[in-house]
């Protein structure tokens, strides 16, 4: 296999990528193009990223062997605890980053989008924490089913501002976000919380993310003897979580990628966010990506039972993945995930978020071996959807 | 093209050009728009093919788009009704929309479709200059569709001569940093970009876009490029008077033009 993840000076991975944007926002994507590379290898930048890491979000994250649920599956399972980053998830690793470059290109204000809240809320956390404005958008109907998450961004002292088109959810909370971008486009810096949007975004957030690798690989040393796990697995909404705990094995064959979309009520349904079993290659949001779209190229609205997975496309890198086979992507349906979540709940004393639960569910599809080193990347902590576990009951 | 550039070239008072979604407000009045607008005086069209997601689009187009969309309009709808437009239409004719929806029908079948019908250039707001030039000029230009580019206040100097230098219709200048529909007015910083651009003596003629609503805007804007662009408003004004589109047009012209 090739060694062809990482994306090309054009911003494509593979076939995938670009920057499909207006071309009010050339100035400022291309101004961030130009600086990102540099600022992220700048040692100074890298001592404060890392400093706020281990300091304010308490990096490194566990890696945990989950024992009762190894025994469970018939596998060696590990837990990369994302969960116990500061906020709740590993959401705050990219804005950490980002906030810090959004400093040093001089940019005054910060806007963002989120889906389940919690890239709204690690966001808001890091312009508290920089003293700096802060807009989230967020559609109407994710406001309503992540409250908690809408006031703990409230009391950080950002903005929450409704996204009302469509279907009220992520994809038109980033619409909303990216108009306010063009009617900004000078002093605001938009965080974008997955591995989504223009080139750099993609490449940039899966860098700020690739810290979960890269703990991974020095943790299962001390612990296995070896870097390399037999599979990694993680929940694919954009993919920002999954990019991160992919990104330091992409390129080494041996250890199997797999990446968990949301079925939602089942794949052929109609409800459903499972991107690369009912997308095909299309532009949103600024890159070229699979997407699920009508005949006519309209984007279709997702569903998911959580409203972090629910967004009709995947990260251009993900789509790659998926076309180069890469990663084996598997649908999981909301009560196939819901159900994986109560049971680690059961077995190991850790609620997860619903978006990890969908990543826990591979476990139950999958064969293994009982000798096989398999790590979930357990992305976020299930606070915030208590109202989701309690809706659905069954435990 | 070349009904574009004899738009310029014929024309000595400042151009007027109109958007308009089509399917909207029904999806039978795509025809009926443009064809009284073309009677009614204005000297470019452009239509706005609908898209679900249009992110440089403010809430009144996005709202026609929307409608349109649930009216059953797509590309190639679109297309049957542009069928045989050219006995009757005699200005330039634009499409506007996101690439998406093109890269759906076949790059290849759009511009072929696009000459058929006698649509003179295209608008495509989120495809970027390179991607354009490297990707898709060839076949643009073997049909004869010409691609027209947006430049912003923050757009650069360099840039704005690559994008003259790639161009041959004209340059859409879009007033402001915004979105359409997102402004009434013309501001001080707006006049001096106005007059920044005009001093750098461009080979394409300008229109300027974005703000532009009435008769005051028009001709100031006009001062200072050789046409406008108006689009929220008159959807604002066919939303308005969809009970008789032709009158609502004419009448929406005439204010404007004076």
């Amino acid at each position: 296999m090739e060694a062809t993840f990482d994306v090309n000076d054009k911003g494509y991975y593979g076939k995938f990528g670009g920057a499909y944007i207006p071309e009010m926002l050339f100035p400022n994507v291309d101004e961030l193009k130009q600086a990102y590379e540099g600022i992220m290898n700048d040692p100074e930048f890298k001592a404060e990223f890392n400093d706020l890491l281990k300091n304010y979000v308490g990096r490194p994250t566990p890696l945990y062997h989950a024992k009762r649920l190894s025994e469970s599956v018939g596998a060696k399972v590990y837990l990369k605890r994302e969960d116990l980053n500061h906020t709740g998830a590993h959401k705050v690793n990219n804005t950490i980053g980002q906030i810090l470059l959004a400093q040093r290109l001089n940019k005054k204000k910060i806007i963002a989008e989120t889906g389940a809240g919690q890239h709204g809320v690690a966001t808001a956390t890091v312009c508290a924490l920089m003293g700096m404005e802060c807009i989230v958008y967020m559609g109407e109907i994710d406001m309503e089913r992540q409250k908690p998450n809408v006031e703990r961004m409230r009391i950080l002292g950002a903005e929450v501002r409704a996204a009302k088109s469509g279907s009220k959810t992520l994809k038109d909370a980033t619409n909303e976000a990216m108009r306010h971008w063009i009617q900004h486009p000078t002093d605001t810096h938009y965080i974008i919380g997955s591995v989504v949007g223009p080139h750099p975004y993609p490449d940039m957030v899966a860098k700020f993310q690739s810290v979960i690798s890269e703990e991974m690989k020095k943790q299962l040393l001390e612990q296995e003897g070896r870097e390399n796990p037999d599979y990694v697995i993680a929940c694919v909404g954009g993919g920002s979580n999954a990019a991160g705990a992919f990104y330091h094995y992409m390129d080494r064959p041996e250890v199997k990628l797999v990446a968990t979309e949301a079925g939602g009520l089942g794949v052929d349904s109609g409800k459903t966010a499972a991107t690369t079993a009912k997308g095909k290659e299309g532009v949103l949001h600024g890159s070229k990506t699979l997407l699920m779209q009508t005949e006519d190229g309209q984007v279709v609205e997702p569903y998911s039972i959580s409203a972090g997975l629910d967004y009709p496309g995947i990260g251009p890198l993900h789509a790659h993945l998926f076309d180069s086979e890469r990663a084996q992507f598997l649908s999981i349906n909301d009560d196939e995930a819901m159900d994986a979540g109560i049971k680690l709940s059961k077995l190991e004393g850790i609620i997860p978020a619903v978006e990890s639960s969908h990543a826990l569910a591979a476990l139950e599809k999958m064969t293994f071996n009982k000798e096989d080193i398999v790590v979930v990347n357990l992305s976020g902590r299930g606070d915030k959807d208590l109202a989701t576990y309690i809706k659905y009951g069954k435990y | 093209m070349n009904r574009i550039k004899s738009a310029f070239s014929d024309n000595k008072s400042p151009l007027l050009n109109v958007y308009f979604t089509a399917g909207y407000p029904n999806l039978n009045d795509t025809r009926t728009v443009l064809e009284a607008l073309d009677q009614s005086g204005a000297d470019l069209i452009e239509i706005g093919v609908p898209f679900s997601d249009p992110v440089a689009d403010g809430p009144v187009i996005q709202a026609s788009n929307d409608q349109a969309l649930k009216n059953g309009m797509s590309m190639k709808v679109l297309f049957e009704q542009l069928e045989g437009m050219r006995e009757t239409v005699k200005v330039p004719v634009i499409l506007m929309g996101y690439i998406n929806v093109v890269l759906q029908f076949g790059v290849e079948e759009f511009c072929k479709a696009c000459q058929r019908v006698g649509v003179d250039g295209v608008i495509f707001p989120d495809l970027p200059l390179a991607t354009f030039v490297e990707d898709y000029k060839a076949t643009f230009d073997a049909y004869g569709v010409a691609n027209i580019f947006l430049i912003s206040p923050q757009t650069t100097e360099d840039r704005i001569r690559l994008i003259d230098e790639k161009s041959d219709a004209f340059i859409y200048m879009v007033s402001d940093a915004g979105t359409t529909g997102a402004r009434k007015g013309i501001s001080d910083a707006q006049l001096s970009y106005f007059e920044r651009i005009q001093a750098m003596k461009l080979k394409n003629p300008r229109m300027i876009g974005f703000g532009i609503s009435d008769a005051d805007s028009f001709q100031t804007a006009t001062n200072y490029a050789e046409g406008a662009i108006i689009g929220s408003a008159f959807v604002n004004a066919i939303t308005a008077g969809k009970d008789d589109i032709p009158t609502a047009v004419a009448s929406f012209v005439k204010a404007v033009k004076q």
